[in-house]
Protein backbone atom coordinates (compact mmCIF):
# COMPACT_ATOMS: atom_id res chain seq x y z
CA UNK A 1 0.00 0.00 0.00
CA UNK A 2 0.91 3.98 -0.92
CA UNK A 3 1.97 6.11 1.92
CA UNK A 4 -1.16 7.97 3.41
CA UNK A 5 -1.91 11.59 3.54
CA UNK A 6 -2.63 12.76 6.84
CA UNK A 7 -6.85 13.39 5.42
CA UNK A 8 -6.20 9.28 4.62
CA UNK A 9 -5.59 8.86 7.90
CA UNK A 10 -7.85 10.31 9.66
CA UNK A 11 -10.95 8.49 7.19
CA UNK A 12 -9.07 5.03 8.25
CA UNK A 13 -9.47 5.73 11.72
CA UNK A 14 -12.87 6.92 11.25
CA UNK A 15 -13.79 4.20 9.28
CA UNK A 16 -13.05 1.55 11.75
CA UNK A 17 -13.85 3.35 14.56
CA UNK A 18 -17.62 3.43 12.88
CA UNK A 19 -17.46 0.09 11.87
CA UNK A 20 -16.60 -1.04 15.44
CA UNK A 21 -19.17 0.53 16.36
CA UNK A 22 -21.31 -0.46 14.16
CA UNK A 23 -20.46 -4.26 14.76
CA UNK A 24 -21.22 -3.91 18.78
CA UNK A 25 -24.11 -2.40 18.17
CA UNK A 26 -25.74 -5.02 15.93
CA UNK A 27 -23.80 -7.79 18.43
CA UNK A 28 -24.82 -6.03 22.14
CA UNK A 29 -28.70 -7.15 22.27
CA UNK A 30 -27.62 -10.66 21.61
CA UNK A 31 -24.88 -10.87 23.61
CA UNK A 32 -27.26 -9.43 26.56
CA UNK A 33 -29.85 -11.65 25.96
CA UNK A 34 -27.06 -14.55 25.89
CA UNK A 35 -26.01 -12.99 29.65
CA UNK A 36 -29.23 -12.18 30.79
CA UNK A 37 -30.45 -15.63 30.09
CA UNK A 38 -27.99 -17.52 32.59
CA UNK A 39 -28.46 -14.97 35.26
CA UNK A 40 -29.79 -14.61 38.36
CA UNK A 41 -33.27 -12.35 38.20
CA UNK A 42 -32.89 -11.06 41.14
CA UNK A 43 -29.03 -10.20 40.93
CA UNK A 44 -29.88 -8.90 37.08
CA UNK A 45 -32.83 -6.94 38.50
CA UNK A 46 -30.80 -4.62 40.70
CA UNK A 47 -28.02 -4.40 38.07
CA UNK A 48 -27.42 -0.83 36.08
CA UNK A 49 -25.43 0.08 32.87
CA UNK A 50 -24.72 -2.23 30.85
CA UNK A 51 -24.73 -5.71 31.49
CA UNK A 52 -21.18 -7.23 30.39
CA UNK A 53 -21.09 -10.98 32.02
CA UNK A 54 -24.02 -13.24 33.60
CA UNK A 55 -24.66 -12.01 36.95
CA UNK A 56 -24.76 -14.90 39.24
CA UNK A 57 -24.46 -17.89 36.69
CA UNK A 58 -27.88 -19.73 37.05
CA UNK A 59 -29.03 -22.05 34.02
CA UNK A 60 -32.91 -22.28 36.08
CA UNK A 61 -34.18 -20.19 33.06
CA UNK A 62 -33.29 -23.03 30.56
CA UNK A 63 -34.07 -25.69 32.86
CA UNK A 64 -37.86 -24.19 32.96
CA UNK A 65 -38.01 -23.03 29.44
CA UNK A 66 -37.08 -27.17 28.55
CA UNK A 67 -40.05 -28.00 30.51
CA UNK A 68 -42.55 -26.17 28.59
CA UNK A 69 -44.78 -28.30 26.65
CA UNK A 70 -45.46 -25.28 24.07
CA UNK A 71 -41.87 -24.94 23.14
CA UNK A 72 -41.80 -28.85 22.37
CA UNK A 73 -44.87 -28.68 20.34
CA UNK A 74 -44.25 -25.42 18.65
CA UNK A 75 -40.61 -26.60 16.95
CA UNK A 76 -42.50 -30.17 15.81
CA UNK A 77 -45.43 -27.91 13.70
CA UNK A 78 -42.71 -24.89 12.94
CA UNK A 79 -40.87 -27.97 11.04
CA UNK A 80 -43.99 -29.43 9.61
CA UNK A 81 -44.79 -26.22 7.73
CA UNK A 82 -41.32 -25.71 6.84
CA UNK A 83 -40.29 -28.88 5.33
CA UNK A 84 -43.67 -29.49 3.56
CA UNK A 85 -44.48 -25.73 2.75
CA UNK A 86 -41.02 -24.67 1.38
CA UNK A 87 -41.33 -28.29 -0.52
CA UNK A 88 -44.53 -27.36 -1.84
CA UNK A 89 -44.03 -23.78 -2.24
CA UNK A 90 -40.98 -24.65 -4.73
CA UNK A 91 -42.40 -27.19 -7.01
CA UNK A 92 -45.54 -24.86 -7.52
CA UNK A 93 -43.71 -21.84 -8.14
CA UNK A 94 -41.16 -24.41 -10.84
CA UNK A 95 -44.38 -25.85 -12.87
CA UNK A 96 -45.67 -22.17 -13.26
CA UNK A 97 -42.66 -20.43 -13.87
CA UNK A 98 -41.61 -23.21 -16.17
CA UNK A 99 -44.77 -22.81 -18.36
CA UNK A 100 -44.64 -19.02 -18.20
CA UNK A 101 -41.37 -18.82 -19.71
CA UNK A 102 -41.97 -21.04 -22.46
CA UNK A 103 -42.59 -19.00 -25.26
CA UNK A 104 -44.77 -21.52 -27.44
CA UNK A 105 -48.00 -20.87 -24.47
CA UNK A 106 -50.63 -19.06 -25.92
CA UNK A 107 -51.65 -16.15 -23.95
CA UNK A 108 -48.59 -15.95 -22.05
CA UNK A 109 -48.45 -12.26 -21.43
CA UNK A 110 -51.80 -11.63 -20.58
CA UNK A 111 -51.10 -14.43 -17.62
CA UNK A 112 -48.20 -13.44 -16.70
CA UNK A 113 -49.77 -9.52 -16.07
CA UNK A 114 -52.11 -11.20 -14.15
CA UNK A 115 -49.80 -12.89 -11.88
CA UNK A 116 -47.65 -9.80 -11.44
CA UNK A 117 -50.42 -7.43 -11.31
CA UNK A 118 -51.45 -8.90 -7.72
CA UNK A 119 -48.31 -7.74 -6.33
CA UNK A 120 -48.79 -4.41 -6.67
CA UNK A 121 -52.69 -4.59 -5.95
CA UNK A 122 -54.79 -7.07 -3.35
CA UNK A 123 -57.90 -6.83 -1.56
CA UNK A 124 -56.33 -6.74 1.52
CA UNK A 125 -56.25 -8.90 4.65
CA UNK A 126 -60.23 -9.40 4.93
CA UNK A 127 -61.01 -10.42 1.35
CA UNK A 128 -58.88 -13.14 2.01
CA UNK A 129 -59.55 -13.70 5.63
CA UNK A 130 -63.08 -14.94 4.22
CA UNK A 131 -61.76 -16.61 1.30
CA UNK A 132 -59.69 -18.78 3.72
CA UNK A 133 -62.51 -19.47 5.93
CA UNK A 134 -65.45 -20.05 3.29
CA UNK A 135 -62.85 -22.75 1.83
CA UNK A 136 -62.86 -24.31 5.07
CA UNK A 137 -59.13 -23.96 5.20
CA UNK A 138 -59.69 -22.30 8.75
CA UNK A 139 -58.09 -24.12 11.76
CA UNK A 140 -56.39 -26.65 9.30
CA UNK A 141 -52.38 -26.84 8.81
CA UNK A 142 -53.59 -26.00 5.42
CA UNK A 143 -54.42 -22.50 5.86
CA UNK A 144 -50.78 -21.54 6.42
CA UNK A 145 -49.29 -23.72 3.39
CA UNK A 146 -52.27 -23.28 0.33
CA UNK A 147 -52.86 -19.51 0.42
CA UNK A 148 -48.94 -18.83 0.14
CA UNK A 149 -48.16 -21.77 -2.35
CA UNK A 150 -46.66 -18.90 -4.96
CA UNK A 151 -45.16 -16.00 -3.98
CA UNK A 152 -45.17 -13.56 -7.31
CA UNK A 153 -41.40 -11.89 -6.44
CA UNK A 154 -40.47 -15.66 -5.96
CA UNK A 155 -42.45 -16.84 -9.18
CA UNK A 156 -40.81 -14.08 -11.34
CA UNK A 157 -37.19 -14.47 -10.15
CA UNK A 158 -37.67 -18.44 -11.27
CA UNK A 159 -39.46 -17.20 -14.27
CA UNK A 160 -36.47 -15.32 -15.15
CA UNK A 161 -34.29 -17.97 -14.55
CA UNK A 162 -36.11 -20.30 -16.73
CA UNK A 163 -35.94 -18.59 -19.47
CA UNK A 164 -32.07 -17.98 -19.45
CA UNK A 165 -31.84 -21.47 -20.18
CA UNK A 166 -32.15 -21.80 -24.02
CA UNK A 167 -35.25 -23.25 -25.71
CA UNK A 168 -33.40 -25.30 -28.22
CA UNK A 169 -33.08 -28.09 -25.33
CA UNK A 170 -36.33 -28.08 -25.02
CA UNK A 171 -36.78 -28.73 -28.68
CA UNK A 172 -33.70 -31.12 -29.05
CA UNK A 173 -35.06 -32.97 -26.11
CA UNK A 174 -38.59 -32.91 -27.36
CA UNK A 175 -37.16 -34.31 -30.59
CA UNK A 176 -35.94 -37.46 -28.17
CA UNK A 177 -39.36 -38.02 -27.08
CA UNK A 178 -39.12 -36.53 -23.77
CA UNK A 179 -42.26 -35.10 -22.76
CA UNK A 180 -43.16 -31.78 -20.61
CA UNK A 181 -42.70 -33.46 -17.32
CA UNK A 182 -39.33 -34.73 -18.05
CA UNK A 183 -38.51 -31.69 -19.62
CA UNK A 184 -38.54 -29.56 -16.86
CA UNK A 185 -37.53 -32.13 -14.51
CA UNK A 186 -34.67 -33.72 -16.42
CA UNK A 187 -33.44 -30.83 -18.91
CA UNK A 188 -34.60 -27.46 -17.47
CA UNK A 189 -34.43 -27.62 -13.62
CA UNK A 190 -30.74 -29.12 -13.24
CA UNK A 191 -29.25 -25.62 -15.15
CA UNK A 192 -31.05 -23.29 -12.57
CA UNK A 193 -30.32 -25.36 -8.86
CA UNK A 194 -28.39 -22.13 -7.87
CA UNK A 195 -31.97 -20.39 -7.69
CA UNK A 196 -33.87 -22.91 -6.46
CA UNK A 197 -31.45 -23.17 -3.91
CA UNK A 198 -31.46 -19.08 -3.15
CA UNK A 199 -35.54 -19.90 -3.28
CA UNK A 200 -35.79 -22.75 -0.55
CA UNK A 201 -33.84 -20.68 1.97
CA UNK A 202 -36.40 -17.59 0.95
CA UNK A 203 -39.54 -19.67 1.32
CA UNK A 204 -37.98 -22.21 4.59
CA UNK A 205 -37.21 -18.25 6.82
CA UNK A 206 -40.48 -16.93 5.85
CA UNK A 207 -42.37 -20.10 7.03
CA UNK A 208 -40.39 -20.27 10.12
CA UNK A 209 -40.66 -16.55 11.03
CA UNK A 210 -44.35 -16.81 10.09
CA UNK A 211 -47.37 -16.10 12.97
CA UNK A 212 -49.51 -13.76 11.31
CA UNK A 213 -51.40 -16.23 9.67
CA UNK A 214 -51.42 -18.75 12.00
CA UNK A 215 -52.85 -16.27 14.58
CA UNK A 216 -56.00 -15.49 12.48
CA UNK A 217 -56.46 -18.79 10.90
CA UNK A 218 -55.60 -21.20 13.72
CA UNK A 219 -57.86 -21.76 16.87
CA UNK A 220 -56.28 -25.28 18.04
CA UNK A 221 -53.23 -24.67 20.08
CA UNK A 222 -52.01 -28.21 19.20
CA UNK A 223 -51.50 -26.83 15.89
CA UNK A 224 -49.67 -23.61 16.69
CA UNK A 225 -46.24 -22.54 15.05
CA UNK A 226 -43.41 -22.33 17.63
CA UNK A 227 -43.64 -18.14 16.20
CA UNK A 228 -47.25 -17.82 17.78
CA UNK A 229 -46.18 -19.78 21.45
CA UNK A 230 -43.36 -17.19 21.47
CA UNK A 231 -45.50 -14.60 20.86
CA UNK A 232 -47.42 -15.64 24.18
CA UNK A 233 -43.97 -15.77 26.02
CA UNK A 234 -42.75 -12.86 24.85
CA UNK A 235 -45.10 -10.27 24.01
CA UNK A 236 -48.52 -11.31 26.00
CA UNK A 237 -46.51 -12.14 28.85
CA UNK A 238 -48.17 -15.59 29.44
CA UNK A 239 -45.45 -17.43 31.03
CA UNK A 240 -47.95 -19.30 33.23
CA UNK A 241 -47.24 -22.67 32.31
CA UNK A 242 -44.05 -22.92 32.47
CA UNK A 243 -43.85 -21.25 35.90
CA UNK A 244 -46.84 -23.37 37.60
CA UNK A 245 -46.68 -24.53 40.93
CA UNK A 246 -42.98 -23.04 41.15
CA UNK A 247 -42.61 -20.86 43.71
CA UNK A 248 -44.20 -17.86 45.08
CA UNK A 249 -45.85 -15.40 42.57
CA UNK A 250 -43.18 -12.65 43.14
CA UNK A 251 -40.68 -14.97 42.30
CA UNK A 252 -42.30 -16.34 39.81
CA UNK A 253 -42.47 -12.32 37.98
CA UNK A 254 -39.02 -12.27 38.63
CA UNK A 255 -37.57 -15.56 36.89
CA UNK A 256 -40.13 -14.41 34.20
CA UNK A 257 -37.63 -12.10 32.61
CA UNK A 258 -34.81 -14.52 32.01
CA UNK A 259 -37.25 -16.74 31.30
CA UNK A 260 -38.08 -14.87 28.10
CA UNK A 261 -34.37 -14.39 27.33
CA UNK A 262 -33.73 -18.42 27.60
CA UNK A 263 -36.83 -18.40 25.15
CA UNK A 264 -35.23 -16.17 22.91
CA UNK A 265 -31.91 -17.85 22.83
CA UNK A 266 -33.78 -21.97 22.53
CA UNK A 267 -36.29 -20.76 20.10
CA UNK A 268 -32.96 -18.34 18.02
CA UNK A 269 -30.19 -20.79 18.20
CA UNK A 270 -30.58 -22.93 15.29
CA UNK A 271 -30.90 -20.17 13.02
CA UNK A 272 -27.67 -19.05 14.54
CA UNK A 273 -25.74 -22.27 14.16
CA UNK A 274 -26.95 -22.40 10.17
CA UNK A 275 -26.98 -19.11 9.37
CA UNK A 276 -22.83 -18.71 8.89
CA UNK A 277 -22.91 -21.37 6.20
CA UNK A 278 -26.02 -20.14 4.43
CA UNK A 279 -25.42 -16.31 4.39
CA UNK A 280 -23.42 -16.49 1.09
CA UNK A 281 -27.00 -17.71 -0.83
CA UNK A 282 -29.14 -14.88 1.04
CA UNK A 283 -26.40 -12.79 -0.75
CA UNK A 284 -26.63 -14.14 -3.81
CA UNK A 285 -30.25 -13.92 -3.67
CA UNK A 286 -30.69 -10.14 -3.36
CA UNK A 287 -29.11 -9.95 -6.70
CA UNK A 288 -31.06 -12.25 -8.27
CA UNK A 289 -33.98 -9.74 -7.00
CA UNK A 290 -32.02 -6.56 -8.16
CA UNK A 291 -30.97 -8.07 -11.60
CA UNK A 292 -34.64 -8.17 -12.56
CA UNK A 293 -35.46 -4.90 -10.28
CA UNK B 1 -11.56 -9.48 5.99
CA UNK B 2 -12.46 -7.03 8.64
CA UNK B 3 -15.19 -5.85 6.13
CA UNK B 4 -16.22 -9.39 5.78
CA UNK B 5 -16.64 -10.08 9.70
CA UNK B 6 -18.85 -6.44 9.72
CA UNK B 7 -20.95 -7.47 7.07
CA UNK B 8 -21.61 -11.16 8.24
CA UNK B 9 -22.47 -9.47 11.51
CA UNK B 10 -24.82 -6.92 10.71
CA UNK B 11 -26.62 -9.34 8.42
CA UNK B 12 -27.54 -11.26 11.62
CA UNK B 13 -30.54 -9.60 13.40
CA UNK B 14 -32.34 -9.73 9.38
CA UNK B 15 -32.65 -13.10 10.28
CA UNK B 16 -33.91 -12.79 13.70
CA UNK B 17 -37.98 -13.60 13.34
CA UNK B 18 -40.34 -10.21 14.05
CA UNK B 19 -41.50 -11.87 17.41
CA UNK B 20 -38.17 -12.25 18.66
CA UNK B 21 -37.23 -9.01 17.65
CA UNK B 22 -40.38 -7.65 19.44
CA UNK B 23 -39.53 -9.70 22.53
CA UNK B 24 -36.59 -8.52 22.74
CA UNK B 25 -37.43 -4.77 22.06
CA UNK B 26 -40.36 -5.27 24.57
CA UNK B 27 -37.95 -6.36 27.46
CA UNK B 28 -35.40 -4.03 26.80
CA UNK B 29 -38.13 -1.23 26.93
CA UNK B 30 -39.21 -1.77 29.91
CA UNK B 31 -39.41 -0.69 33.45
CA UNK B 32 -36.06 -2.71 34.35
CA UNK B 33 -35.14 -2.83 30.83
CA UNK B 34 -31.35 -2.60 29.74
CA UNK B 35 -32.28 0.48 27.38
CA UNK B 36 -34.79 2.16 29.98
CA UNK B 37 -31.83 1.38 32.54
CA UNK B 38 -29.13 3.49 30.42
CA UNK B 39 -31.55 6.56 29.82
CA UNK B 40 -31.78 6.53 33.70
CA UNK B 41 -28.32 7.22 33.83
CA UNK B 42 -28.79 10.79 31.92
CA UNK B 43 -32.13 11.64 33.36
CA UNK B 44 -35.14 10.02 32.39
CA UNK B 45 -38.08 8.98 34.56
CA UNK B 46 -37.81 4.97 34.62
CA UNK B 47 -40.44 3.61 33.57
CA UNK B 48 -41.80 1.77 30.58
CA UNK B 49 -41.07 3.31 26.95
CA UNK B 50 -43.57 2.05 25.11
CA UNK B 51 -46.52 2.84 27.66
CA UNK B 52 -46.03 6.35 26.76
CA UNK B 53 -47.14 6.76 22.95
CA UNK B 54 -44.53 9.82 22.34
CA UNK B 55 -41.69 7.25 22.37
CA UNK B 56 -43.06 4.71 20.28
CA UNK B 57 -42.37 6.03 16.41
CA UNK B 58 -38.76 6.96 17.63
CA UNK B 59 -38.14 2.62 19.35
CA UNK B 60 -39.86 1.50 15.97
CA UNK B 61 -37.85 3.50 13.34
CA UNK B 62 -34.72 2.70 15.66
CA UNK B 63 -35.21 -0.78 16.11
CA UNK B 64 -36.11 -1.34 12.35
CA UNK B 65 -32.83 0.44 11.47
CA UNK B 66 -30.86 -2.19 13.77
CA UNK B 67 -32.46 -5.24 11.94
CA UNK B 68 -31.74 -3.86 8.33
CA UNK B 69 -29.47 -1.75 7.92
CA UNK B 70 -26.84 -4.12 7.39
CA UNK B 71 -28.88 -6.25 4.97
CA UNK B 72 -30.43 -3.13 3.42
CA UNK B 73 -26.56 -2.21 2.20
CA UNK B 74 -25.48 -5.37 -0.06
CA UNK B 75 -27.57 -3.60 -2.65
CA UNK B 76 -25.52 -0.71 -2.29
CA UNK B 77 -22.34 -2.38 -1.67
CA UNK B 78 -22.99 -4.32 -5.05
CA UNK B 79 -23.24 -0.86 -6.77
CA UNK B 80 -20.12 0.80 -5.36
CA UNK B 81 -17.59 -1.93 -6.64
CA UNK B 82 -19.70 -2.11 -9.58
CA UNK B 83 -18.68 1.63 -10.34
CA UNK B 84 -15.42 1.97 -12.14
CA UNK B 85 -12.15 2.17 -10.85
CA UNK B 86 -11.05 4.97 -13.58
CA UNK B 87 -13.48 7.39 -12.77
CA UNK B 88 -11.54 7.84 -9.27
CA UNK B 89 -8.37 7.81 -10.72
CA UNK B 90 -9.65 10.59 -13.14
CA UNK B 91 -10.97 12.70 -10.52
CA UNK B 92 -7.95 12.15 -8.36
CA UNK B 93 -5.68 13.23 -11.06
CA UNK B 94 -7.88 16.22 -11.24
CA UNK B 95 -7.42 17.30 -7.47
CA UNK B 96 -10.69 15.72 -5.95
CA UNK B 97 -10.04 14.91 -2.89
CA UNK B 98 -11.98 12.04 -0.78
CA UNK B 99 -15.04 14.13 0.08
CA UNK B 100 -15.12 15.75 -3.92
CA UNK B 101 -14.63 11.94 -4.67
CA UNK B 102 -17.37 10.59 -3.20
CA UNK B 103 -20.00 13.83 -4.19
CA UNK B 104 -19.17 13.46 -7.92
CA UNK B 105 -18.28 10.51 -8.33
CA UNK B 106 -19.73 7.73 -6.18
CA UNK B 107 -23.21 9.39 -5.66
CA UNK B 108 -23.92 9.70 -9.72
CA UNK B 109 -22.63 5.88 -9.38
CA UNK B 110 -25.56 4.55 -7.31
CA UNK B 111 -27.91 6.97 -8.17
CA UNK B 112 -30.27 4.44 -10.24
CA UNK B 113 -30.16 2.08 -7.31
CA UNK B 114 -31.25 4.36 -4.77
CA UNK B 115 -34.45 5.39 -7.30
CA UNK B 116 -35.08 1.81 -7.41
CA UNK B 117 -34.64 1.15 -3.87
CA UNK B 118 -36.78 4.28 -3.04
CA UNK B 119 -39.40 3.36 -5.86
CA UNK B 120 -39.36 -0.38 -3.91
CA UNK B 121 -39.72 0.97 -0.85
CA UNK B 122 -42.58 3.38 -1.45
CA UNK B 123 -44.74 0.27 -3.44
CA UNK B 124 -44.62 -1.38 0.04
CA UNK B 125 -45.17 1.94 2.14
CA UNK B 126 -48.87 1.15 3.25
CA UNK B 127 -48.53 -2.45 3.88
CA UNK B 128 -45.11 -2.31 5.47
CA UNK B 129 -44.53 -3.27 8.87
CA UNK B 130 -47.66 -4.08 10.67
CA UNK B 131 -46.81 -7.18 12.16
CA UNK B 132 -44.47 -5.72 14.42
CA UNK B 133 -46.67 -2.98 15.28
CA UNK B 134 -48.95 -5.28 16.45
CA UNK B 135 -46.67 -6.80 18.37
CA UNK B 136 -45.21 -3.56 20.01
CA UNK B 137 -48.41 -1.36 20.76
CA UNK B 138 -50.83 -1.50 23.32
CA UNK B 139 -54.42 -0.32 23.84
CA UNK B 140 -53.22 2.67 25.67
CA UNK B 141 -51.06 4.09 22.51
CA UNK B 142 -53.24 2.43 19.60
CA UNK B 143 -53.85 6.33 18.22
CA UNK B 144 -49.95 6.69 17.72
CA UNK B 145 -49.29 3.53 16.94
CA UNK B 146 -51.65 2.27 14.50
CA UNK B 147 -50.94 1.85 10.92
CA UNK B 148 -53.97 1.27 8.13
CA UNK B 149 -53.10 -2.37 8.33
CA UNK B 150 -53.68 -2.88 11.76
CA UNK B 151 -56.47 -0.63 12.34
CA UNK B 152 -58.28 -2.93 9.65
CA UNK B 153 -57.38 -6.06 11.35
CA UNK B 154 -58.85 -4.82 14.60
CA UNK B 155 -62.13 -3.32 13.11
CA UNK B 156 -62.61 -6.77 10.49
CA UNK B 157 -61.11 -9.68 12.39
CA UNK B 158 -61.28 -8.86 15.98
CA UNK B 159 -64.47 -6.36 16.11
CA UNK B 160 -66.06 -8.46 13.07
CA UNK B 161 -67.14 -5.95 11.24
CA UNK B 162 -65.63 -6.96 7.97
CA UNK B 163 -67.61 -4.88 4.88
CA UNK B 164 -66.34 -1.71 6.77
CA UNK B 165 -62.50 -3.20 7.26
CA UNK B 166 -62.46 -4.57 3.76
CA UNK B 167 -63.43 -1.23 2.18
CA UNK B 168 -60.52 0.37 4.88
CA UNK B 169 -58.35 -2.51 2.98
CA UNK B 170 -59.00 -1.83 -0.67
CA UNK B 171 -58.84 1.79 -0.47
CA UNK B 172 -55.46 1.00 1.83
CA UNK B 173 -54.82 -1.01 -1.74
CA UNK B 174 -55.71 1.89 -4.32
CA UNK B 175 -53.39 4.54 -2.20
CA UNK B 176 -50.76 2.23 -2.39
CA UNK B 177 -50.91 2.05 -6.26
CA UNK B 178 -51.21 5.40 -6.75
CA UNK B 179 -48.03 6.17 -4.67
CA UNK B 180 -46.12 3.30 -6.77
CA UNK B 181 -47.24 4.38 -10.12
CA UNK B 182 -46.43 8.30 -8.71
CA UNK B 183 -42.87 7.30 -7.76
CA UNK B 184 -42.29 5.30 -10.81
CA UNK B 185 -43.50 8.28 -13.09
CA UNK B 186 -41.01 10.83 -11.12
CA UNK B 187 -38.96 8.96 -11.43
CA UNK B 188 -38.80 8.17 -14.84
CA UNK B 189 -38.91 11.62 -15.95
CA UNK B 190 -36.29 12.83 -13.93
CA UNK B 191 -33.62 9.90 -13.80
CA UNK B 192 -34.89 7.78 -16.86
CA UNK B 193 -34.78 4.64 -14.03
CA UNK B 194 -38.36 2.82 -13.35
CA UNK B 195 -39.66 -0.42 -12.50
CA UNK B 196 -41.47 -1.37 -15.89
Amino acid sequence: MSKLTFGEKVYQVFNYAFLTLLAFMTLYPFLYVIFASFSNPVKLYTHEGLLLYPQGFTTRAYEMVLKDPRIVTGYANTIFYVVVGTALNIIMSCIGAYVLSRPYLKLRRFFTIMIVFTMYFGGGLIPHYLLVKSLHLDNTRWALIVPGLINTWNLIIMMTAFRNVPISLDESARIDGAGEWRILFQIVLPLVVPTIMVMVLYCAVGHWNSWFNAMIYLRDRGKYPLQLFLREILVENRLNEITAGQGQANEVEDVGTTIKYATIIVSTVPILLVYPFIQKYFVHGVMIGAIKG
Amino acid sequence: MQHYCVQTVSYLPHFISTVVVAGMVLSFTSTDGIITNILTLFGFPKQNLLMDASNFRTIYVASGIWQGVGWGSIIYIAALSGINQELYEAAKIDGAGRWKQTLHVTLPGITPTIITMLILRVGTMMSLGHEKVMLLYNPGIYETADVISTYVYRKGLIDMSYSYSAAVGLFNSVVNLVLLWGANKISRSLTETSLW
